[in-house]
Formats: C-alpha cells, sequence, structure tokens
C-alpha cells in the first residue's frame, strides 16, 4: 500500500462553526448548571437519598466507556495488525482522549464537593475501586498521548505497536474498573455480578465504533473529504459483531440473574413492570439500541451507506444511553430488601419504588460532557492531522487483509 | 531562570503551609481516647419496640440538628421501619440506622478514605475528606446514609454537617466521648419501653453482651457477613 497522506480539515464551513456554537452553548449550560448546583445544593436535581446516581452518571460513564471502546480502531491496527485500521487510529486515539475528559468532567463536577477535587487526587483509599480508577483514567490520558504522538510523529512512528499494545491492555483494564464499580455492589440486587466488567468491555467497543463513525462520516461530509463506501461498510461490519456480542452478554447477564430466585424480584421489574425502564430496556437497548442497527450495518441493500450508516450509529449512542439509564437508575428506583419475605414501609420510602425525574440542570449537566468531547473533536480535526487526506475505497483499500 | 525557580519554590512552600492544617491537624482528634478493646454496639429488642412511637427518631434529630422533615431529599439518620411478614401477617417495628458494621462496604468503597471506622467500631464520615461522589451511600445494603442537599443553617456546634457531604448515624459520638449514651437509647428508656441498649460488644459483663448471650440477636442482612454492630431480637 502506498503512504497515505495524513490532513487536518480546514474547518470553517458553516457546518464546523455551527457545530462549534453548539457545543460552546452546550458547556456554558454546564458551568451555568454546575454554580446552581453549588450554590443551591442538589436538591435542585432530580437526584435524592433514594436515587443518588442519576443523569449525569449515565453520560459520564456512557463517554467513559465510548472511551474506552473507541480505541479499538486503533487496536485493530497496533494489536491486531489490519493495516486497513492504520490510517484511521489517529482519529481513534484523539477521540478516546476527548471523550475521556468529557465523561470525567461530568462525575467531576456532580460532586457534592466538586471543589474537593484535590482531595480526591491527594487522599486514596486504595480497597476502593473508584481509588483505582482514578489511576487508570489519568494513565489512560498519558498512554493514549504517548501512543498517538508515535502516530502522528514519524521518528517516534516505530514505537507505535508497543504503545498500540499498551493501550489495549490499560483500555481493557480500565473497562473492567468500570464496570467494577457497579460489580461490586453487594448491597444492590440488580448488580452484584462478575459479568459486568466483561459486559462493560464489550458495550464499550459497542458505544465507542458508533461514535467514531458518526465522527468520521460528518468530517468527511463536512469537509468534502470522500469516504469510500467500502470503508463505511468495513468498519460497520465489525460494530455489528461487537452489537451482537453486546446482546449476547446482555441475555446472558439476565438469564443468570433470572435463575437466582431472590433476584427474580429486580429482574421482573427491570424487564417487564418497570414501565419506563422495561420501555427502555426492549425498545430503547434491545430493538432501536440493537437489533435494528445490526440489520442496517449487515443487510446487503443498507450496508455501507453513509446516510444509513449515520442512522444505525446514532440508534447505537441512543441505545447505549438507554441501557446506562436502566442500568445506573432503573438499579436504584428498586428498594433495598433490608427483610427479605416482609412487606416494609418507613418514612425514608423503604420497601417503594423509587421516582426519578430528571431536572433542567443535570440534564445540562450531562450533555456538558457531550459538549466538551464534541468540541475536542472539532479542533482535533481541523489542527492535528488525524485523518487521511482520501478516504477512497481506492486509497485505503477495505477489501485487504478483510476477515 | 534562578528567580523563576526561586519564585516557584517559595509559591510551593506557601501552598504547603496554607493546605497542611487542614491535611494534618484533625488527625489526632480522631483518634483521640479511642480504644479498639472497645467496641461500641446496639441491641434492639423488637419485642418493646411499639408501631407508632418514634421517640428515638425524634431525639436523633433534635441532638444532631436534623430538620426532622421526610422528603426524599431530607437526611434520616434513623427511621422506624414497619414489616409485616407476608405468610403469616406477624407485624413487627423496629428502628433501622447505620449498622456500623465491623467489615462496612461504605470504608471499602470511598475513594478518599472519608468513610472509616474508628477503633472502637463506631463508623463515621471525616466531613473534611468527603468530596460527595456517594459512592457509600450505593455501597451501603441498609439505605443508611443521607447526602446533605441543600445549605445548612443553626448548625449544632458538637455535630459539624456539610452541604455536599455523606452523613449518617455516629451512634452520637459526640456522647459516647463524653460517656454517655446515644440519644435515642436514652428517649427510649425515657418512655419506658427500653428497647433499645447500647454498651461493649466486647465486654461479657456488659448489659448489652449479658442480654445478647441470654436471648440471642440477630443482624440485619447476615447473609451479608458485615458483623454489624447493631443487633436486633425477635427479628
Amino acid at each position: 500500500m502506498a503512504a497515505i497522506a495524513m490532513r487536518e480539515i480546514e474547518g470553517r464551513s458553516r457546518g464546523w462553526w455551527g457545530l462549534f456554537a453548539l457545543g460552546g452553548a452546550l458547556l456554558l449550560g454546564m458551568l451555568l448548571a454546575w454554580h446552581a448546583m453549588e450554590t443551591r445544593g442538589h436538591v435542585i436535581t432530580g437526584m435524592t437519598n433514594q436515587v443518588v446516581w442519576g443523569l449525569p452518571h449515565v453520560f459520564a460513564v456512557f463517554l467513559i466507556l465510548a472511551a474506552s471502546g473507541v480505541l479499538n480502531v486503533a487496536s485493530a491496527a497496533s494489536a491486531f495488525g489490519k493495516g486497513f485500521y492504520k490510517p484511521l487510529a489517529p482519529l481513534s486515539s484523539w477521540l478516546a482522549i476527548v471523550l475521556l475528559a468529557g465523561g470525567l468532567a461530568v462525575l467531576g463536577l456532580d460532586l457534592g464537593r466538586s471543589d474537593r477535587l484535590i482531595v480526591a487526587m491527594t487522599h486514596f483509599n486504595f480497597k476502593s475501586i473508584f481509588a483505582w480508577n482514578m489511576f487508570l483514567y489519568s494513565g489512560y490520558f498519558a498512554v493514549v498521548a504517548l501512543y498517538l504522538w508515535t502516530q502522528l510523529d514519524r521518528t517516534a512512528g516505530r514505537h507505535s505497536t508497543l504503545a498500540g499494545r499498551v493501550a489495549f491492555v490499560w483500555r481493557l483494564v480500565l473497562t473492567t474498573g468500570t464496570g467494577s464499580i457497579f460489580g461490586f455492589l453487594i448491597a444492590r440486587e440488580a448488580y452484584s455480578s462478575a459479568l459486568l466488567a466483561p459486559m462493560f468491555i464489550v458495550l464499550s467497543i459497542v458505544y465507542g465504533m458508533a461514535i467514531y463513525l458518526l465522527v468520521l462520516i460528518a468530517t468527511c461530509a463536512g469537509s468534502g473529504r470522500e469516504l469510500g463506501r467500502g470503508v463505511v461498510e468495513r468498519i460497520g461490519r465489525l460494530l455489528g459483531w461487537f452489537v451482537l456480542t453486546g446482546l449476547y452478554f446482555v441475555a446472558v447477564f439476565h438469564l443468570t440473574n433470572l435463575y437466582l430466585a431472590k433476584q427474580i424480584g429486580v429482574e421482573r421489574f427491570l424487564l417487564v413492570d418497570g414501565g419506563v425502564y422495561s420501555w427502555l430496556f426492549w425498545v430503547g437497548q434491545v430493538l432501536l439500541g440493537s437489533v435494528v442497527p445490526l440489520l442496517l450495518l449487515w443487510l446487503p441493500a443498507t450496508r455501507g451507506g453513509r446516510g444509513i450508516t449515520t442512522l444505525a450509529a446514532a440508534l447505537i449512542v441512543l441505545g447505549g444511553l438507554a441501557q446506562m439509564y436502566v442500568t445506573i437508575v432503573g438499579a436504584q428506583a428498586w428498594p433495598l430488601d433490608l427483610f427479605p419475605g416482609y412487606e416494609m414501609r418507613s418514612s425514608f420510602y423503604d420497601g417503594v419504588i423509587h421516582p426519578y425525574a430528571p431536572s433542567l440542570p443535570e440534564a445540562a449537566l450531562a450533555l456538558g460532557g457531550v459538549a466538551i468531547a464534541l468540541l475536542g473533536a472539532l479542533l482535533g480535526v481541523k489542527f492535528l492531522r488525524l485523518l487521511p487526506a482520501n478516504l477512497s475505497d481506492e486509497s485505503l483499500q477495505p477489501g485487504e487483509g478483510a476477515h | 531562570m534562578t528567580s523563576r525557580r526561586a519564585f516557584l519554590g517559595k509559591a510551593a512552600a506557601l501552598g504547603g503551609i496554607a493546605v497542611a492544617p487542614g491535611l494534618f491537624l484533625f488527625e489526632p482528634a480522631r483518634a483521640k481516647g479511642v480504644t479498639s478493646k472497645v467496641r461500641w454496639g446496639m441491641l434492639v429488642d423488637t419485642t418493646r419496640c411499639d408501631e407508632g412511637c418514634d421517640a428515638c427518631v425524634a431525639a436523633c434529630n433534635r441532638e444532631n440538628g436534623l430538620s426532622g422533615r421526610t422528603g426524599p431529599d431530607d437526611s434520616q439518620w434513623i427511621r422506624k421501619l414497619e414489616l409485616k411478614e407476608e405468610a403469616t401477617g406477624r407485624t413487627l417495628s423496629l428502628p433501622v440506622m447505620c449498622q456500623h458494621c465491623a467489615e462496612p462496604p461504605c470504608v471499602d468503597v470511598c475513594p478518599t478514605g472519608a468513610s472509616f471506622k474508628r477503633a472502637d467500631g463506631i463508623v463515621l464520615v471525616d466531613r473534611h475528606i468527603c468530596i460527595g461522589c456517594r459512592y457509600c451511600m450505593m455501597a451501603c445494603p441498609y439505605k443508611a446514609r443521607s447526602f446533605v442537599h441543600y445549605p445548612l443553617h443553626d448548625q449544632k456546634p458538637d455535630v459539624p454537617r456539610s452541604q455536599g457531604c455523606v452523613e449518617a448515624c455516629t451512634l452520637c459520638v459526640q456522647r459516647v466521648d463524653r460517656g454517655e449514651q446515644p440519644a435515642c437509647v436514652e428517649a427510649c428508656g425515657a418512655t419506658g419501653r427500653q428497647a433499645l441498649f447500647f454498651g461493649d460488644l466486647n465486654d461479657p459483663q456488659s448489659e448489652i453482651s449479658r442480654r445478647m448471650r441470654a436471648a440471642g440477636a440477630k443482624q440485619i442482612r447476615a447473609d451479608l457477613q458485615l458483623d454489624t454492630g447493631v443487633r436486633y431480637q425477635g427479628i
């Protein structure tokens, strides 16, 4: 294959500026929401002493997972030796950094005492998976930044395979850590499963690759850069496999829970009786977030089309958010069972389904994470040579080395 | 170059001086006079606990400066649970608060170490280093913790609370350290019902140990093997 020239985009189009303005507005909204929550307290959010983690955590965990998974495109090149993905790797590495920044910003600004971030970075309880994650997340920034440097700098390029392998292992550990935040919670019936960690790894790849495709297609469309149908089809086909694997893990997770008599109540709630949670699961996560995009990505009539693939990727993103909502909020809506076999009531809402309705400030905080990732992506493609100048099928040869 | 280096050095030193008191001064206070020879615990005799009586809850609110409001955003350090056994219809009434586990999940998951267990078994939140992440609330099997959702006014001097931090029953540590009993135990005794007993679980001669030896006592969610400091009779 001939050397592929990498080039930044001009970044002066109406679309670029429009998205930049949108990102800026959302970021401003985030800062205003944060200020309001700092001064008036979390009482202005929908989060309570019953549902303690809400929409900000849904978005934060989604973005952190996507940050890990989006690097899969680069890993395919360096860890699995697929040459086709090599020129596509720099964008995937950059997106990993900006998505993580967005997710962590939401988590950090949602803290009850976000002014104490320095405390979080100087006091560590090493038995806490949260403390471990602080090292895993900050380390991921460093590892991916180095990896990106090996991709962009010709002299450092000889280390790119090594850096890619380190980054690959790092993101597996990182996502294991993210999944374990929930997996280690013995108190909550919906969690308490070692399966959450591997499931999160697969889901991270699903979310990350969907976002990669969205950014790739939008960048090429906005900058008038040619993007081959075969290129889109090949990435989409791989994404389809991960969507299928994700569905498999979700099925195994719920089936194993259904096998345990004590978990049947919460499973019945999430899958059947849970109202918004059951709808989000079946319609959001399974149907629109997995089955429909899988068909769009794989059917001969639709696969490879830019518009159709954009639709499929957007559905996967929305399905992913639905999945995080069910996983994080749905699990807390189900009351803790202090006395199995007893009906409970108290002034502290024991024994009843806990309602949750996100408020505008927490929605603004959550969307601010997306804004940070969006602004980062816009600046990245404008100032860094993250994408090939020519992404046509003739240039990238998507048929070569394909499985 | 030298002057910049010197400036940075001075800035770092000043920063250290500014931060050090906050980091270190409260440490000795935390450990003062506390020994692991004692393990403070509480016994709830549910056969003496009446439905409708909330003397313990009212006393806790008074002692610790809680509002007593019971909205979804309000702190409740202790609440009365009314139970009805599904199979038999048997009813029970009992208070639930932080169970002061020997193996507390909240302490395990706390990223900064703000959730900690004192040598005498009392599980507390260090308000200086709690960042308000609420992971402990996700981890607690007893729903014992509350997050302060709004600004606080007129706090009690010996019970510091903080907006944006997590809090829970302290076993009235300020009273225990003065040699007194927790407010709920005292209030329950004053009603004449005497459903609550406080004492040293490590001392076989303490009243709480004698009562537990005589009639047995159970833990809520004993299956989790957290070795709670609060035990129940009649459940």
